[in-house]
């Protein structure tokens, strides 16, 4: 039996996770956190979110997330992709800033619009 | 742009854009949104992290792309938006003076005018941490401004005094850099901030976090080179003997945030002492008739989403106004009771209520299994169960209008009590 605080939203439930009965949740307030109990123990994954650096637009860093969640063992591998990449303005979200990071079938997206400097 | 509005919103970030929004959707002509930066967003410009819009959007957001949306949504919807503007002054007459970059000083006028200005860091002026004053002493959302726009590194070897959320985004965000973050300080013995981030952001990089501890000394002659964290007793002073040396480049404070109400203290606005915001009513206008405030101005917000849904409130309420002048009527006093340390509304207007009012607060520590309760009169009118309960968490209870009939004296109470005292 395992305890964790569910993250997957703002309430943080308590869950015990039970190993034995193929990670069997309780405690959890909705569905989404037994998935979630379940694969923090077998594969916990996180969303990462960093900026990287813009040339000629309205403000100097776009933002930037992993268009979904990567295994928690990757993220300073994936981080480091991240270093030497500059985007030219305009900048839109959604715009992929990183195809297929690490082969993971995940991509670093920019999550915020960066107009050209006026 | 001529100076006669229906609805003025001072400050664009998400409590502004969401409150000149409904205010447009509710009928007002003419609406204009002020914001002293050179984009709109507010303080989600620099939240880049995600966990934003679960309870609004149903799906996880960064603070950009919740702030994105509502940007988007703005175009083509005939508000108007003057960037670079600061709002110097305003008056009950609603008549605002304003420098901007585009338009020099001007006099703007409006029949309503909505309060969106967020609020600002506490400082280390604010709470007296003894020793040198070294470089390299910031508050966490200065470094993340730094960080997250800038795209500066303030430090290397980094203590954070106090888990507030900011802190805790900021000591994640620093070690996914490269610096090294040795300790999460907090003098109370519990974190005010969200469970979810003390997991996602110390645990996950196996950060500690000593709670019941604080910073008794800092050391360093041109910049941060040492701090001394102590453990502190139950009256929260330092205990001798328990002291920690940290070798560290910098120190980041996360020890709350304060609602940005001076220009509301000018104007006369009245202002409770528990919250540091304007008093408000039930539609979120303040003690001046026509002058509506939301979102963190008013009390500070955990969640934007429930500073989007105040704000849509504030709007609507604002564009009424505009419409058809003040809602009369009785008026109820909401009173803090037992475990309770504000509430926001702090006045009801039975009159001006639809279904039910919606009631936040905020509990004076952490509670287990315990019950919400509405009295009035000596009598409970309505009893709300919650299982966990945390100062760093706001509550809310909506209360039906169907109990109003039963409210004595014009006021009611809000208390937190034990489940079996029933
Ligand atoms: C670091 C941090 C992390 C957070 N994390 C989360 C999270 O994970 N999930 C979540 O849901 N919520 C989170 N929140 C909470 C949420 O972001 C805030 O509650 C929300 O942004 C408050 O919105 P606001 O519009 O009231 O204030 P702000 O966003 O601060 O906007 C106020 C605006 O008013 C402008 N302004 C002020 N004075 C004037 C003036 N005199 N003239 C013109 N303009 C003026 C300012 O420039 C600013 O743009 C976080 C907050 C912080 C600070
Ligand atoms: S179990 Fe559901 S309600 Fe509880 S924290 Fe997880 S997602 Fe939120």
């Amino acid at each position: 039996m395992t305890e964790l605080i569910c993250i997957v939203c703002p309430k943080g439930c308590h869950l015990k996770v039970d190993e034995e009965k193929d990670f069997a949740v309780t405690g959890n307030g909705c569905p989404r956190g037994a998935e979630y109990g379940k694969k923090e123990l077998t594969n916990p994954t996180r969303v990462i979110t960093s900026t990287v650096r813009v040339e000629g637009g309205a403000i100097r860093r776009a933002s930037v997330k992993t268009s979904s969640d990567i295994p928690k063992g990757k993220i300073f591998e994936a981080m480091r992709l991240l270093d030497n990449v500059t985007l030219q303005a305009p900048v839109h979200m959604g715009d992929i800033v990183v195809h297929d990071i690490l082969g993971l079938g995940v991509d670093f997206v920019a999550t915020k619009n960066v107009p050209p400097r006026t | 742009m001529n100076g006669c509005y229906d609805v003025i919103v001072i400050g664009g970030g998400p409590a502004g854009l969401a409150a000149a929004l409904e205010a447009r959707r509710t009928g007002a002509a003419r609406v204009l949104i002020l914001e002293r930066n050179n984009e709109l967003g507010g303080i989600l410009n620099q939240c880049i992290h995600n966990g934003f819009g679960l309870h609004y959007f149903k799906e996880e957001l960064t603070g950009p792309e919740y702030a994105g949306r509502f940007i988007a949504e703005l175009e083509g919807s005939g508000i108007d938006v003057l960037l670079g503007a600061m709002v110097l002054d305003f008056n009950d007459g609603k008549t605002l003076h304003v420098m901007s970059r585009s338009h020099g000083y001007q006099e703007l006028h409006a029949k309503a005018v909505v309060l969106c200005m967020g609020c600002r860091e506490r400082t280390r002026g604010a709470i007296a941490i003894p020793g040198d004053r070294p470089a390299g002493v910031f508050t966490a959302g200065a470094a993340q401004l730094y960080m997250n726009i800038e795209g500066y590194m303030v430090g290397k070897r980094v203590v954070i005094l106090g888990s507030g959320d900011i802190g805790l985004i900021m000591a994640r965000r620093m070690t996914l850099e490269g610096a090294k973050v040795l300790a999460c300080v907090e003098l109370m013995p519990y974190s005010n901030g969200l469970n979810r981030n003390i997991v996602q952001c110390l645990n996950d990089y196996n950060i500690p976090l000593y709670l019941s501890h604080t910073i008794v000394d800092i050391r360093g002659d041109k910049r941060v080179e040492q701090v001394v964290v102590a453990e502190v007793g139950p009256d929260r002073n330092p205990i001798p003997g328990t002291e920690m040396v940290f070798d560290c480049d910098t120190v980041l404070l996360s020890v709350g945030l304060i609602p940005e109400n001076e220009l509301s203290r000018k104007a006369g606005v009245q202002i409770d002492r528990r919250t540091n915001g304007p008093v408000v009513y039930e539609n979120m206008e303040t003690s001046l008739p026509g002058v509506f405030a939301c979102g963190n101005v008013v009390h500070v917000h955990d969640l934007v989403d429930f500073v989007t849904a105040e704000s849509q409130r504030a709007g609507r309420a604002a564009a009424l106004y505009a419409q058809n002048g003040e809602p009369q009527g009785p008026c109820v006093e909401v009173r803090n009771g037992r475990a309770v340390n504000y509430t926001v509304p702090q006045h009801i207007r039975t009159g001006n209520v639809e279904k039910f009012v919606e009631i936040f607060f905020r509990v004076n520590n952490v509670y287990r299994n315990r019950v919400i309760r509405i009295s009035s009169g000596g009598k409970v009118l309505a009893s709300f169960k919650r299982e966990h309960m945390a100062p760093g968490e706001m509550e809310k209870v909506a209360f039906p209008k169907a109990l109003f009939p039963q409210i004595a004296d014009g006021e009611i109470t809000v208390s937190v009590e034990e489940e079996e005292a029933q």
